[in-house]
């Protein structure tokens, strides 16, 4: 791939509690082109929002202890830097936006003071500069009357203008890489779109690079170029977003997008739903994640652990079992 | 649809407003009428699924627990049965509680801790003697577990043994416990993940079509709610603003707060939406302690015009079963781009 940002080779990150170790991230490996914009997709516990803050180094250890793998972002392994040389690289070159946008505000610090900060560390402006930036910020996220608006504090701003604050102090150092870990799922369907659109549109402006993770398929739909899907810590299928949805392959892919009813549609009905729960990680199975509520499970799944492989151009999954003709729409 | 002639539900004109103390410099002085439920009528038949829909503070689970009396309405009535059960003695209302049952929506929530699952599904059938000897409620309770899917060996367990999941089902066997004939759905599966939100739904469905049970199914998930409704309520600021049935409303959506909702929902194909325009609409929703004058919805809808601010618009029936609060929508109007 060319013009590679961001290289993750076999990451792998557990947790030490005391009920045992959970193994949160079994291997993964990716790259991030320039410019691309990739959904991360997977249901609570898979592991999606770990990997992410693995590469950030914003997994608090303990519990948490990366065991293995490399981050490369231009060159450098962001894995093995030092707390001093990665905060001079998160908020300035990657960039991330986290679900809630109530908890990822200090309450008692004013939104200007707390993005006019970013501005100050990371670009080296005087406080007036950069409260004068922090405004200009707030206004391209559509934020009315931002001037004023820098001296409220997080609690007089409603939820969907937290969320655009949040992204505005995430873009004030015009990052390469922004990474929104579920920044829509605590909003409402309106305000959901104004973001996504708002989002969409910085990315078409600045051409910024976006990871986005999340459960929500419709986001991904609309959204992303190339999708990510993970199980159990795993990735099990990775494929340019049309060829995903067109021609899901894995079995959970399937599940999953069987299971969504769709607005445009009338009911098929019952909906596909996939049977038992997502997996406790406290081992390592050894064989496929997925095979206790796989439909297709065959022998050799609880044997062995597929690895993903590459079935058509740029399309990779991970399962024993393979079809060629399953599809989701009857 | 043939529409049988009495509804199980008739919801009339019902307002529910609280007060909450508005904190002054030195003491509480004055108090603030939050207007959660501003007047809403519907009728609900046997054995259909009414979705009422809208954004998070539209007063949708106000509604809900008003109906059911958890709260006391401030006026209007709720005939259940053919009985007002505003009106009712808490005697009365007791008795006719029972067929009334509610799944909530935070399953993690919603049971206590301390119980037994087996103490939690049973505690109905105490409450109102239902099943007398020891034996007979062991065995009702293995016939609830069983119905949810659940197995009947689980009956000694905690609430924290349970996925989300599995705590949802366990809220519905309760709710079933008393064979109630009106179950309110209040977003029974908004904090589930997505392979799990299909398996209670399909489940919701069965019991349904197994005990011709009537929903009235809470929810913000446009795309759910077409999967699982017979009509459809929108609620914006306490007033319902569009109501129709399933069909007429996906396809021939005729309030502007419908189709903007309905615009805004993404649907899981990149094909589809490439090709989708959304309104996207400004702002947010204002604060229910003081709604903009006349349509509540004009200081966001893309078409007010003057007009919008002076009076409050009432339902009116543009199509067949179709009722819209808008002075501007008409029958005619194009169907949204869904």
């Amino acid at each position: 791939m060319e013009n590679v940002l961001l290289e993750v080779q076999g990451l792998e990150t557990q947790f030490i509690t005391p009920e045992g170790t959970v193994h949160a991230i079994n291997g993964v490996s990716f790259s991030v082109a320039n410019g691309e914009t990739i959904g991360l997709v997977g249901e609570s516990g898979c592991g999606k929002s770990v990997t992410m803050l693995s590469v950030l180094g914003l997994v608090p250890t303990p519990p948490g202890k990366i065991v293995a793998g490399t981050a490369l972002f231009h060159g450098q392994d962001l894995l093995k830097m030092s707390e001093v040389q990665l905060q001079k690289i998160r908020g300035a070159q990657i960039s991330i936006v986290f679900q809630d946008p109530m908890t990822s505000f200090n309450p008692v610090l004013t939104i200007g003071r707390q993005i006019s900060e970013t501005i100050q560390v990371h670009l080296g402006l005087n406080p007036d500069q950069a409260r004068k930036r922090a405004a200009e910020l707030l206004e391209l996220v559509g934020i009315p009357r931002p001037a004023e608006r820098l001296n409220d504090y997080p609690h007089q701003f409603s939820g969907g203008m937290r969320q655009r604050a949040m992204i505005a102090m995430a873009l004030s150092c015009k990052p390469q890489i922004l990474i929104a870990d579920e920044p829509t799922t605590a909003l409402d369907v309106t305000i959901q779109a104004q973001i996504v659109e708002l989002v969409k549109n910085l990315r078409d402006e600045f051409g910024m690079t976006i990871i986005w993770i999340t459960h929500d398929l419709g986001i991904i739909a609309n959204l992303a170029r190339r999708v990510i899907v993970m199980y159990g810590g795993y990735f099990v299928e990775e494929a340019p977003v049309k060829e995903l949805f067109r021609n899901p392959q894995h079995p959970y892919t399937l599940g999953l997008l069987g299971s969504l009813p769709r607005l445009d549609q009338d009911q098929r009905e019952p909906l596909v739903s996939i049977d038992g729960l997502p997996p406790v990680l406290h081992e390592k199975p050894g064989y496929c994640p997925f095979a206790a509520r796989c439909s297709y499970v065959a022998e050799k799944c609880l044997q062995a652990n597929p690895i993903l492989e590459e079935i058509a151009p740029n399309h990779w999954v991970a399962c024993w079992v393979k079809p060629k003709t399953r599809s989701v729409q009857p | 649809m043939t529409t049988p002639a009495k509804p199980l539900l008739q919801v009339e004109n019902l307002v529910k407003h609280f007060q909450v103390a508005d904190t002054g410099p030195f003491f509480r002085r004055k108090t603030n009428v939050v207007r959660a439920v501003d007047g809403i009528s519907f009728n609900l038949y046997k054995g259909e699924t009414l979705g009422l829909v809208g954004e998070s503070g539209c007063g949708k689970s106000t509604a809900g627990r008003t109906i059911l009396q958890l709260y006391r309405p401030t006026s209007g009535s709720v005939i259940f049965d053919g009985i007002d059960v505003v009106k009712l003695a808490p005697a009365e209302l007791r008795k006719i509680r029972r067929r009334m049952q509610i799944i909530f929506q935070d399953p993690y929530a919603s049971l206590n801790l301390r119980m037994t699952v087996g103490e939690i599904v049973s505690d109905p059938l105490l409450v109102y003697k239902d099943a007398k000897t020891r034996e007979a409620i062991k065995e009702r309770v293995a016939t609830l577990l069983g119905l949810v899917k659940l197995n009947p060996a689980f009956i000694n367990r905690y609430p924290h043994e349970f996925s989300g999941g599995q705590r949802q089902r366990i809220g519905i066997a309760r709710a079933l416990a008393l064979q109630p004939e009106l179950i309110v759905c209040d977003e029974p599966i908004s904090a589930l993940d997505v392979s799990i939100q299909a398996q209670i739904v399909n489940l919701l469905v069965e019991l349904q079509k197994q005990f011709n049970l009537t929903y009235l199914f809470i929810s913000h998930d446009l795309s759910m709610v077409r999967h699982i409704c017979d009509r459809v309520a929108v609620m914006y600021l306490g007033v319902i603003v569009e109501i129709a049935n399933k069909n007429d409303f996906y396809h021939h959506p005729l309030h502007p707060y419908t189709r903007a909702l309905l615009s805004a929902v993404t649907i899981p194909d990149p094909f589809v939406e490439e090709q989708r325009k959304r309104t996207i609409l400004k702002g947010e929703i204002p604060s229910p302690i003081n709604p903009p004058s006349g349509c509540r919805f004009r200081t966001r809808c893309p078409i007010a015009q003057p007009q919008c601010a002076e009076s409050q618009p009432e339902l009116r029936e543009l199509r067949p079963d179709h009722f819209v609060a808008c002075f501007l929508a008409t029958a005619q109007d194009a169907p949204a781009q869904v």
